[in-house]
């Protein structure tokens, strides 16, 4: 194995390996400065805006340890420390920030297949969770400076901060080829001094897998809360929006909380819902106390099976003829909820240039995807119908019960990060709701 | 949806000549359009100019055309052929045009023709920039603010409000031709008028500049469906002002977040369901305010383009096939993606785990008198794309495959207009300015700030290039700055993979250390540091690929899993240049092909996207590595070929043959030393006095005063050249002892290392080129052609003529033993090109002399092919593999009824200022072939082809030399048959009236006015033959020339021109259209 990467230090240094940060000796600057710079304006006008450059050396030691004894090493990001999880791989080239703090990763180790990460930094405003939710990050370079208008922070800081614990400068193109081959397993990340393979071996075999782990439950709100905001637009960095007061008429959107990210619930406001946020394991009549429109069954990591009290829940409701959307966990959960079953795939889908064709129509639209497990389509019953096949893999990627108002999609039509062309699905949702309450 | 039925033939407009702008991008997307329809069923009917494409090839299309690309030839050809359907969207914006033309004129209606791909008002639409502006308008999306102007006076008042600087562009062109910007009055005034004459429409947009702006560029593809995918983002690392297409770019883009990015996404698709295109590839260009994110849309292309060439290299994802399937009626959905062996559908947008970075190549030094600033109108005639797993990786491989003589961020020379005595304030200040005032060596000069202490602060603020970038060069140089003063031995096995990883070559390390490139290849090795190879699959790795396209990183694992076949590794030829262009990569395929058919592993190594060769199709394995010593031993490393093909790529492979020879690579065909030979004067003559032959007087100078001394052995006038160039670089012709000795102080460096040649130059010769293949043992003349121009005049940018118009049998058959002496003699494997210069002797016979010999692949090795239907490329490769001319059964090579003539196309019209006349430096970026069943007709046609049509009737100007006052008479006469006016400058008009022809004089510039220039601005003068000899002289002309030239005025700078001139004005537009199979007839048999 390759030893390179141990000591990242700068090639002129004959150092040894050490724990904190050493300066790059060619950087003449200070650690850290902030200048002004002038932009011209399409008026001609100028604004400034601060820069920053910040300079950095990546020098700490870092290891991953896959079950299989597979090792890699490379160097530190983040904090020191020791991560478990399922090691998986994501190939979609931006959004880094938004996978981070994605609860649908939840004990899981991300590998990103781009080059460079953190080259726009990071900003509160991408966050799809208030807390990182992936157990560690795998990348192959964390440029030393990053360059966005929007950027508070480096994504270095930002996993520092966040206590993070994350990897750099192995060979990901190996890592994913052999995630590919082998399968998602377990994998051990060891950061900063007292890296040690047989360690991290031991702790990766002792990870038990995501398989029959119920994961929601743990990454769900506590109590119900309303979300009020709309969808991040150009500008809204520097002068964030007031939040959105919903008319006194408007449809309630009860969103079950199993990890959901952030913005399935701006596209909801967009769309004119009242939301209220609820725990993976309120039960039916509490929802159906909340009077909703209704129902969204969110994202969120791990094995749905699991989840017996939210597919009972969600099967209670099902009955009352509640318009129902689920995306991916929620999905799934519909899918239980309806006497389907679920598999745990080899190594899912994790990416945001994913075909996905609609049935109905042909259409193809290229999605966002974040899972492991999917609905068997071999044990869809009467009551379910395919809305929507994958074309990397023909997988089943949406079902409608043709019975009541319900339907879920496997992709992430909010996608952030990923491209918009199934947010179509958020309307149809709204449609639903509207006949619903026209109905009624 | 569904392959359409009702439609069962489709027309392919191709896009003509190479030339800055259009370059054989444009034969990499026709081709695989052609593939790609043929294989659904469909009669395919080709019609293009360029013989030296891979899609003119008679395998290609069911009907081939090599004619010129004019409406009205066209329709000749619909006439015939009469297609269903015309694609216009695969020959860039020559093809556009063409097919708008076609539609204009009510050709595509009287033969029922449906243009697919893109319809009449997408296009216009996206063309015409005012319509374009509105309609970004109806969507939501931002322009910049603009004025459209059909008259100088429209443009002054629209400047009005736009204010300086002012971007200029013109309604339907490319390249950003005849655009700019004007900082100021006397600028506007002349970018403008040039502007308004280049536009099709003559329409003009103005702009307010967004200079500093980042500059992105989308590359998307639409089905009938309304399915809409992107296949790449790409991000200009020099910021808004330079055209795209000069710029250094970089995919994926790499300063956005996704937020940004999606917003792009979106934009681009809402652009192209504007437009209308229905199908295929589109690009669509955006610049963003850094400060705020701030987007407007600066254009779209509704066709495949460079970039989507540079798209499709960059992930795999071959945009011009699907594009062809797309305008049939596929969609998405129903086809594969080639590289995971169908394995996923197009229907996805490829992700990429590594970073592509392309710079261009540029050629001023052809030009010197050409402004080098870098605008909106593209001035780069090739470029090199790179493939690391990081920026700094991917950038350093890019520099050094341009070969320009650098291996990296290598120190570049003193900014311009500063003395060897220059304070460090003085040098501080003109650094700056060649870091403000873009040219071509611009990156350099920002390393070479770094490297003096620069902070990347006033870097950015200086170039306003993102500062990611800034920091990438910054830690780029920090690294080689800390290398500076260490031992090779001092480099540990770390420090060497980290220095490797970022890209650094052995050359560059060399130089920064201080010792030789094979040094530190030494140490590295033992270091056991050595590349592997990654593969591109458009996936990043999601899905295993069966596709070996492959590049080199300093990563852990190998996917090249080289296989135990015979295999024969082809080397390219590198960015495209004046001199090296797709001639040679014709020639590569070619051997790819052959080769592979003959049951070879077939290896191809190239950097240049723009290629067919570059398709990972072409060939069973593609390493896109530049072709630099280091990179190709360490592929022979990991592959073991069993041959290794160096002389179809041009003067690149052969720079590197001896290298890879003493490395023991096993180079087959023809030997590295029989190339020195052949390259080696004074080798050279030895072998030609031995066997009998003659050769012009000529000597070898290593000093200025030997060089003076030499010259007066052999007499006046001269041909001087440096030794080992390619293309004439730094050659001219000296009339006298003080021009040598400018020459000899002034245009080269003299060493002993590089001496310079002498040539007596034979006045009123005839050149004479002889392509020929030899196995050793039998030759076989493939082709000899006469050149139109003089000698003196470069082959390249000569005219000539297969077979010959004016030799006998006899001395062609002369020519041919000559041939077939110095092949054996030589000891040539493959392929032979001779260039000869025929003098009439007194006996009314010839003198031959030889000029040259290049045993390698030569530029008219797809002339030939073409004219002649005998695929030389492929026989000689076979060859150069082992099997004999004979085993081909290949005993000669029938001399074809036809003519065919090969003419050259010029980019004078993009270098305003630069004298467009012809020398023994070659200045042409492309040519064209046009046949007939007589030389004027073929004339006729190659000029057409090369966008000149003659007129019919008119008024001729008359300029010629002294000693062309004889001949000029013969060519007054037909002009004047023809119904000419005759007008002429004094001393050529008493040399014609004398002839008792009616001729009006003419005042010269010097005589004062009226004179000639104000007759040409008056529109008075539709042809001008005008010859010139002394450097003086051609100053005096000059003016002439450029208006001639700026109006598109008809020109000769020979007397041989002015002939062929006239003989080719008995033919038009509406003549016979020619099938490539009406002129093989049988010899053609499908083999070329």
């Amino acid at each position: 194995m390759d030893n390179a990467g141990a000591g990242h230090v700068p090639f002129c240094s004959s150092a040894p390996v050490s724990d904190r940060g050493e300066p790059r000796e060619f950087a003449p600057e200070p650690a850290c400065l902030r200048y002004e710079c002038k932009d011209v304006r399409l008026d001609g006008r100028y604004s400034s805006r601060p820069l920053q450059f910040q300079i950095r050396a990546l020098s700490r030691p870092a290891l991953l340890v896959l079950a299989d004894g597979t090792s890699f090493d490379g160097v530190a990001l983040g904090i020191d420390g020791m991560a478990v999880g399922e090691v998986v791989f994501n190939t979609a080239m931006t959004g880094y920030q938004e996978i981070l703090s994605d609860p649908s990763y939840a004990r899981q180790i991300v590998t990103l297949t781009a080059p460079h990460i953190g080259n726009t930094g990071t900003t509160d405003v991408d966050l799809e969770a208030d807390v990182v939710h992936a157990t560690g990050l795998i990348v192959r370079d964390l440029p030393s400076v990053h360059s966005n208008f929007r950027a508070t922070d480096s994504l270095e800081g930002f996993l520092a901060a966040r206590g993070v614990v994350a990897i750099a400068d192995i060979d990901t193109r190996a890592l994913t080829r052999h995630l590919r081959d082998h399968g998602a397993q377990a994998g051990c990340l060891m950061a900063g001094p007292g890296c040690d393979v047989t360690t991290a071996l031991a702790a990766a075999k002792e990870f038990p897998g995501l398989a029959g782990m119920d994961l929601a439950r743990e990454v769900s709100c506590s109590a119900p809360y309303p979300w009020t905001a709309g969808s991040w637009t150009l500008g809204d960095d520097q002068a964030p929006p007031a939040p959105v007061t919903s008319a006194a008429d408007a449809p309630h959107v009860v969103a079950m909380d199993f990890g959901v990210k952030k913005n399935i619930l701006r596209l909801l406001v967009d769309r004119g819902c009242r939301v209220t946020v609820v725990p993976a394991t309120t039960n039916a009549d509490a929802i159906r106390a909340l009077q909703p429109d209704g129902l969204f069954l969110s994202n969120g990591p791990g094995d749905p099976e699991p989840c017996v009290y939210a597919i009972r829940t969600i099967a209670s409701l099902l009955e009352d003829r509640l318009p129902t959307f689920g995306i991916c966990l929620g999905h799934q959960l519909l899918a239980l909820a309806s006497s389907a079953a679920t598999i745990k795939m080899k190594f899912g889908h994790h990416g945001a240039n994913h075909p996905v064709q609609e049935c109905a129509t042909g259409r193809v639209m290229i999605t966002s995807q974040n899972h492991g497990f999917a609905v068997d389509a071999d044990t869809l019953t009467e009551s379910l119908a395919i809305t929507h096949v994958s074309l990397f893999d023909g997988s089943l990627q949406g079902i409608r019960r043709v019975d009541v108002p319900a339907f879920g999609f496997q992709g992430h039509p909010e996608a952030s990060p990923g491209p918009h062309d199934v947010q179509g699905l958020f309307d149809q949702f709204a449609e639903l709701i509207a006949a619903h309450r026209s109905a009624a | 949806m569904p392959k359409r039925t009702d439609i069962d033939s489709v027309l392919i407009i191709g896009a003509g000549p190479i030339v800055i702008g259009q370059a054989c991008e444009f034969d990499y997307s026709g081709a695989q359009a052609c593939k790609a329809l043929k294989e659904e069923g469909f009669r395919v009917i080709l019609v293009n100019s360029n013989p030296a494409t891979i899609m003119t090839d008679p395998a290609m299309a069911d009907a081939t055309y090599i004619e010129p690309i004019d409406w009205r030839v066209v329709e000749r050809i619909i006439e015939r052929e009469r297609p269903a359907a015309v694609l216009p969207t695969m020959g860039g914006q020559t093809a556009l045009n063409c097919a708008l033309d076609l539609d204009r004129e009510g050709v595509l209606e009287k033969y029922g023709v449906e243009m697919i791909g893109a319809k009449p008002d997408a296009i216009d639409m996206a063309e015409d920039r005012d319509r374009f502006r509105r309609a970004m308008d109806d969507i939501g999306l931002a322009t910049p603010r603009a004025e459209i102007a059909h008259t100088m006076e429209e443009a002054r008042a629209g400047l009005e409000s736009i204010g300086f600087p002012c971007i200029i562009r013109p309604s339907f062109t490319m390249g950003g031709s005849g655009g700019g910007i004007a900082y100021n009055r006397e600028e506007f005034e002349a970018i403008v008028a040039r502007g308004l004459d280049l536009s099709r429409t003559n329409e003009i947009q103005l702009e307010t500049s967004v200079l500093g702006w980042k500059e992105y560029e989308m590359e998307v593809v639409r089905d009938t469906a309304d399915n809409v995918i992107i296949v790449c983002s790409i991000e200009n690392l020099d910021p808004m002002g330079i055209h795209t297409g000069d710029s250094i770019t970089v995919a994926p883009a790499l300063t956005l977040t996704d937020k940004e990015y999606q917003i792009m996404r979106n934009a681009s698709i809402d652009v192209l369901r504007k437009i209308g295109v229905e199908t295929g590839g589109s690009n669509v260009q955006f610049s963003i305010n850094p400060a705020n994110g701030e987007m407007i849309i600066i254009e779209m292309n509704p066709r495949v383009s460079r970039s989507s060439a540079l798209a499709s290299k960059a992930t795999g994802f071959p945009i011009a096939r699907i594009a062809a399937k797309l305008a049939v009626g596929f969609t998405l959905d129903e086809l594969g993606n080639e590289i995971t062996g169908g394995k996923t559908p197009a229907s996805f947008e490829p992700s990429i785990d590594y970073i592509v970075t392309k710079v261009p190549r540029f050629t001023f030094e052809k030009f010197p008198t050409a402004d080098n600033r870098l605008t909106t109108q593209m001035k780069s005639v090739g470029e090199v794309m790179a493939i690391g797993r990081t920026f700094k990786e991917s950038i350093q491989k890019a520099l050094r495959g341009l070969e320009i003589g650098v291996s990296g961020f290598d120190e570049p020379p003193m900014p311009r207009g500063l003395a060897d005595d220059a304070t460090e304030e003085e040098f501080d200040t003109a650094l700056e300015r060649e870091l403000r005032e873009v040219r071509e060596n611009r990156l350099w000069y920002v390393a070479d700030a770094l490297r003096r202490g620069w902070s990347r602060e006033r870097v950015h603020e200086v170039t306003a290039i993102d500062p990611w970038f800034v920091n990438q060069l910054a830690e780029i140089i920090g690294d080689e700055q800390a290398l500076r003063g260490r031992s090779l031995e001092s480099v540990d096995a770390h420090q060497m993979r980290r220095l490797k990883r970022d890209g650094f070559a052995d050359a560059r390390l060399a130089s920064v250390i201080g010792t030789d490139e094979s040094a530190v290849r030494t140490r590295r090795h033992e270091l056991g540091v050595r590349p592997v190879y990654k593969r591109v699959d458009s996936c990043a790795a999601e899905f295993a690929t069966t596709t070996a396209y492959m590049y080199s990183t300093y990563e852990q694992v190998c996917e090249s899993e080289p296989t135990d076949r015979d295999k024969i590794m082809v080397l390219g030829g590198g960015p495209n240049r004046i001199g090296q262009g797709i001639e040679f990569d014709y020639c590569c395929v070619h051997a790819a092909l052959a080769l592979r058919e003959d049951g070879y592993e077939t290896l191809m190594v190239n950097c240049n996207p723009e290629t067919v060769s570059t398709d990972f199709d072409t060939s069973d394995r593609l390493y896109f590595e530049p072709l630099t010593l280091e990179d190709v031993l360490a592929i022979i490393d990991v592959e073991k070929p069993k041959g290794v093909i160096v002389q179809y790529g041009g003067q690149t492979p052969l720079k590197l043959a001896r290298d890879l020879l003493a490395a023991g690579a096993p180079i087959i065909g023809t030997s590295p030393d029989s190339i020195d030979l052949a390259e080696d004067r004074e080798r050279f003559q030895q072998l030609i006095e031995q066997l009998g032959l003659k050769q012009p007087p000529n000597r070898t100078a290593r000093t200025e005063e030997q060089a003076l001394s030499l010259a007066a052995e052999i007499g006046y006038p001269l041909v001087v050249r440096p030794s080992y160039v390619l293309g004439g670089r730094a050659m001219e012709i000296c009339q006298s002892e003080t021009e040598l000795a400018r020459y000899m102080r002034e245009a080269v460096s003299v060493s002993n290392d590089s001496p310079v040649l002498l040539d007596r130059f034979l006045n009123d010769a005839i050149e004479v080129d002889v392509d020929a293949i030899c196995d050793g043992t039998d030759v076989v003349i493939g082709g000899v052609m006469q050149h139109i121009e003089e000698a003196g005049i470069h082959s390249g940018d000569s005219a000539c003529s297969l077979p010959p118009y004016s030799l006998d049998e006899a001395v062609i058959a002369e020519l041919g033993e000559q041939v077939r002496a110095m092949a054996k003699g030589l000891g040539v494997i493959g392929l032979m090109n001779t260039q000869f210069a025929l003098q009439a002797d007194s006996s009314g016979g010839w003198t031959v002399y030889v000029l040259e010999v290049n045993p390698r692949a030569s530029r008219t090795v797809p002339f030939v092919s073409k004219a002649t239907g005998v695929p030389l490329a492929r026989v000689a490769a076979r060859v150069m593999a082992g099997m004999s001319l004979a085993e081909q059964g290949i005993n000669d090579v029938a001399v074809p009824d036809f003519v065919s003539v090969k003419e050259s196309v010029f980019p004078f019209a993009k270098f305003p200022g630069v004298d467009p006349v012809l020398g023994p430096e070659m200045k042409s970026t492309g040519e064209v072939m046009g046949t007939g069943r007589s030389f004027g007709e073929a004339f006729y046609k190659a000029s057409l082809g090369a966008s000149v049509e003659f007129p019919t009737s008119g008024t001729a100007f008359l300029s010629v030399r002294d000693q062309d006052k004889a001949g000029i008479v013969e060519v007054a006469r037909r002009l004047s048959a023809a119904g000419f006016s005759l007008m002429a400058t004094a001393g050529t008009e008493r040399a014609v009236s004398a002839a008792g022809l009616k001729c009006k004089a003419v005042n010269k510039m010097q005589q004062g006015q009226p004179h000639v220039v104000d007759h040409i601005k008056n529109d008075e003068i539709h042809l001008v033959i005008n010859t010139t000899d002394g450097r003086q002289a051609v100053a005096d002309s000059y003016y002439i020339r450029q208006q001639a030239l700026g109006r598109k005025i008809p020109y000769t700078t020979t007397l041989a021109g002015a002939s062929a001139i006239c003989a080719a004005l008995t033919s038009g537009p509406d003549g016979p259209v020619y099938r490539l199979d009406d002129i093989h007839g049988d010899v053609a048999s499908g083999a070329a």
